[in-house]
């Protein structure tokens, strides 16, 4: 049987990907182990940090593995204003020449959930200054419609807490963000297992973004595998539609015709 | 020439004049690929490096990508 594969691509900005998973780079047990789970989970962009150069670090950098195998995506993670935001956005751009940035500003230690108001600050500087915006943000419809206005080239609302694994928290925001959008949505963090990325493609979201799920697997090239299985089957059930919830049963054998009746 | 800097967080007595000279005197591989400066809150273009002066009291940072979600 011929393996069936979503025909369309994910669009964003001006480049459009084979592959709506979008993966992280951080927490794998090794280099190997990382090229390896990037490599099954079949995605095309990997996202990377920007930090304080150490001069002792030695071996390959990882920057130096992926950048010609891979569209890089540098973060802006760990960045609790828009101002340090903004300047860590303009370092990554010098560093690797491009102008994509996934903007994340935190607002707490504990929940890192996003500084709306730092964010929109931040994402509203950043599309005047030339950048592909793909923000972290809130699932909330509101947040995200703003966002898009500020001219974000995607919406990237987490679905919990990074690295919580919790899956989808509030899947009826994401659905509502999914219904409004005029940019692409992307799923950024709380992915657990490959269902909830499933899950969160048959909501109508366009792609997930995601790191821990895949690299703190027991196995982590298996569950990159499977995620990217996951997004795909998601894709596929909902451009296929889902058959209405119903409380009582509906026979699917014909009902004419059984023995004795 | 001695001067005063904040480098990466850190105030520090360097012999350095240019950024050049700063990331040398520092270890860092100016030739590296994926390196970038910023002094006092603005990048600072890698062709500006061999040209552009520190002043005492400039906040520089140097950074590269890391392994990052």
């Amino acid at each position: 049987m011929s393996k069936i594969t979503p025909s369309n691509k994910l669009t964003i900005a001006d480049k459009s990907f084979d592959s709506r998973l979008l993966i992280g780079s951080s927490l794998y047990p090794n280099h190997q182990i990382m090229m390896d789970s990037i490599a099954a989970s079949g995605s095309e962009v990997v996202t990377v940090a920007i930090r304080r150069i150490n001069v002792q670090g030695g071996g390959e950098s990882v920057i130096d593995m992926l950048a010609d195998k891979y569209h890089i995506l540098p973060n802006t993670a760990g960045c609790y204003t828009a101002r340090d935001a903004v300047l860590t956005a303009q370092l990554a751009r010098e560093a690797i020449g491009t102008n994509w940035i996934k903007l994340e500003v935190i607002g707490d230690e504990e929940t890192l959930f996003p500084d709306v108001e730092h964010l929109l600050n931040a994402a509203e500087e950043l599309v005047k200054d030339g950048f592909i915006v793909l923000p972290y943000c809130n699932d909330d419809p509101i947040t995200c419609r703003k966002l898009a206005d500020i001219g974000c080239a995607a919406v990237m609302p987490l679905g919990a807490p990074i690295g919580s694994g919790m899956g989808l928290r509030n899947p009826y925001n994401l659905e509502i963000i999914c219904d409004q959008a005029s940019v692409p949505v992307i799923v950024d963090a709380g992915i657990g297992t490959a269902s909830d990325a499933a899950i969160a493609m048959e909501l109508g979201c366009d792609g997930i973004l995601l790191n821990s799920a895949i690299a703190r697997a027991r196995d982590p090239i298996k569950m990159a595998d499977a995620m990217g299985r996951g997004v795909e089957a998601g894709r596929l059930a909902f451009q296929a539609g889902r058959i209405p919830k119903k409380l009582y049963a509906d026979a699917s054998s014909p009902t004419k015709g059984v023995i004795g009746a | 020439m001695s001067l005063q800097l904040r480098i990466n967080g850190e105030d520090r007595t360097v012999d350095a004049g240019t950024i050049m000279e700063l990331l040398r005197s520092e270890g860092v591989d100016d030739t590296a690929r994926f390196v970038a400066v910023a002094v006092n809150g603005a990048v600072a273009p890698r062709a500006d490096w061999t040209t552009r002066s520190l002043g005492n009291g400039d906040d520089v940072e140097i950074v590269n990508p890391v392994s990052g979600g």
